[in-house]
C-alpha cells in the first residue's frame, strides 16, 4: 500500500473513532429504547398533572345535585364543563370555590340561535328577544333546565 | 463479428440492470429501507392503538374543548396558540365559503352571515390527527417528536431544538412554537390523563359527546363502532398521513 493511502487511512480511523466516542457520550440514556426517541420522554409526558378530576369525584360530596341532574336533559354534561377544573377544590373545598356561571352569554355559548347548530342537537333561543332583561337562571334551573 | 459483440454487451447490460433493480426491490422490503412498504401499508400497532372520532352533526360549537384544553395543558392564552380549536364553516348561496374561528371558539360563536344568505353552516372541531405516518415525526432531525407505542404523537420538550421543521410539515396546522419555552408544542391526546385511565380533557368536557377516543384495535371500543356504523372520512386523505382522526358528516369543503 502506498504511504499516502496509509496516512489517509490512519486519519480516517481517527475521525471515525472520534465520531463514535462523541455519539456514545452525547446520546441520552434511554434513546432508542422503543424507537428513534428518548424512551423516558413517555414517562415525563405521562407525569404531567391533571386538572379536570371528572364528575365521579363530584358525586362524593354533591350527590344530591348529581342525582337531580341525572334526570334532566343536562345529564350527559360533566360538572366541570360549566364549573371549571376541580383539582384545587378537591384539595381545599372551603376556600377554593368553583365558578357558578349564570350570565346570559354563558348559556348562549350553546343555546343561542345559530344556523351552524343542528336543530336536532340542541334547543336554541333567540337571546336578543327571549326575556332580554333577565338572567337565564331566574327561570331555568341549570341542573334540571326543563323545570 | 462486430454485430455479435454489440449484442453480447447489450445482453450483459440488461442482465446487470435486471439484477440491480431486483436487488433494489428486495432491499426496499427489508426493515430499515422499507419506505415503499411503509407508504403502501397502514400501520396498525400492537396492543392499544388510539384513534379519535368526531361527530360534526353533534357539535354545537360551544368551544368547551378549546377552553378546557388550554386549562388542562397550560397552553398560552394568546388567541393564536391552540392544541384544539373549533372552526365555523358557512357556505353561502353564491358558493363562497367563510371560515371563522374567533379565539378558537373559546368565547363562543356568532353567525356573521345573515340567515337568508346561508346555504349551509356547521362547526368543525380540529386537533392533532395523531397520524400513523406522521409527516411531522418523519422530518424531526433529532428524534424529539415521535409516535408512542400506543399511536399517540408526542413531543420530548427537553430534547427539541426548536427548529420549526415539524410546524411546517404538519398539513393540519396542529403545532406551534411555545412562546416562553421556545420548543414545539402540540396535542398529546392528554397522554397524562389516558395513562391514569381518564378521558382526554376535551372529550371529558364535551357537552354533547361529539368527540370520543379509544382503541382502534379493539372491535368493541366506542371508536371502532363509530367508524363501523357511520360514514367517516379523514382530513386530506391524499397525503397518506395515516390520520387516525375520523369525522362523521365531514363536508367536502373542509380543509
Amino acid at each position: 500500500m502506498p504511504i499516502q493511502l496509509k496516512r489517509l487511512l490512519i486519519l480516517g480511523v481517527v475521525l471515525v473513532s472520534i465520531f463514535l466516542i462523541l455519539k456514545y457520550l452525547m446520546t441520552p440514556e434511554s434513546f432508542g429504547q422503543y424507537g428513534h426517541y428518548r424512551g423516558k420522554a413517555l414517562d415525563e409526558v405521562a407525569a404531567y398533572p391533571t386538572k379536570y378530576v371528572g364528575s365521579e369525584t363530584c358525586y362524593d360530596c354533591h350527590d344530591s345535585i348529581v342525582l337531580a341532574k341525572s334526570e334532566g336533559p343536562h345529564s350527559g354534561i360533566g360538572c366541570e364543563s360549566c364549573h371549571g377544573p376541580g383539582f384545587k377544590h378537591i384539595e381545599d373545598p372551603e376556600t377554593e370555590k368553583l365558578d357558578k356561571p349564570n350570565t346570559r352569554a354563558f348559556c348562549a355559548h350553546c343555546h343561542a340561535f345559530n344556523k351552524a347548530r343542528s336543530e336536532k342537537a340542541i334547543t336554541q333561543q333567540n337571546i336578543l328577544e327571549h326575556n332580554p332583561e333577565d338572567n337565564c337562571t331566574e327561570c331555568h334551573n341549570p341542573h334540571q333546565p326543563q323545570q | 463479428m462486430k454485430v455479435a459483440k454489440e449484442n453480447q454487451s447489450r445482453r450483459s447490460f440488461l442482465k446487470n440492470a435486471g439484477m440491480s433493480v431486483g436487488a433494489l426491490l428486495v432491499t426496499s422490503a427489508l426493515p430499515p429501507f422499507n419506505a415503499i412498504l411503509f407508504a403502501a401499508n397502514k400501520p396498525k400497532g400492537k396492543g392499544i392503538w388510539y384513534g379519535i372520532a368526531i361527530d360534526i352533526e353533534k357539535c354545537i360549537g360551544c368551544g368547551n374543548c378549546a377552553k378546557t384544553c388550554k386549562t388542562e395543558n397550560d397552553v398560552p392564552p394568546e388567541p393564536f396558540f391552540f392544541r384544539s380549536w373549533v372552526e365555523q364553516y358557512t357556505i353561502k348561496n353564491d358558493g363562497t365559503i367563510k371560515v371563522e374561528s374567533p379565539n378558537g371558539g373559546i368565547d363562543g360563536f356568532t353567525q356573521s352571515v345573515p340567515d337568508g344568505e346561508i346555504e349551509k353552516s356547521f362547526f368543525v372541531p380540529k386537533m392533532c390527527n395523531h397520524c400513523a405516518k406522521s409527516p411531522c415525526v418523519q422530518v424531526c432531525p433529532v428524534g424529539a417528536t415521535f409516535e408512542s407505542p400506543e399511536g399517540v404523537v408526542l413531543v420530548d420538550d427537553t430534547y427539541c431544538i426548536g427548529c420549526r421543521y415539524c410546524v411546517q410539515a404538519c398539513p393540519y396546522g396542529c403545532r406551534y412554537i411555545h412562546p416562553t419555552k421556545n420548543v414545539v408544542d402540540k396535542c398529546t391526546l392528554c397522554y397524562h390523563r389516558l395513562k391514569k385511565g381518564l378521558n382526554p380533557a376535551c372529550m371529558e368536557n364535551c357537552p354533547t359527546k361529539a368527540r370520543i377516543s379509544g382503541d382502534l384495535n379493539d372491535p368493541e371500543s366506542e371508536v371502532s363502532k363509530f367508524i363501523k356504523t357511520k360514514n367517516v372520512y379523514v382530513l386530506k386523505p391524499h397525503l397518506n398521513t395515516g390520520s387516525k382522526l375520523y369525522y362523521n358528516a365531514l363536508n367536502q369543503e373542509v380543509r
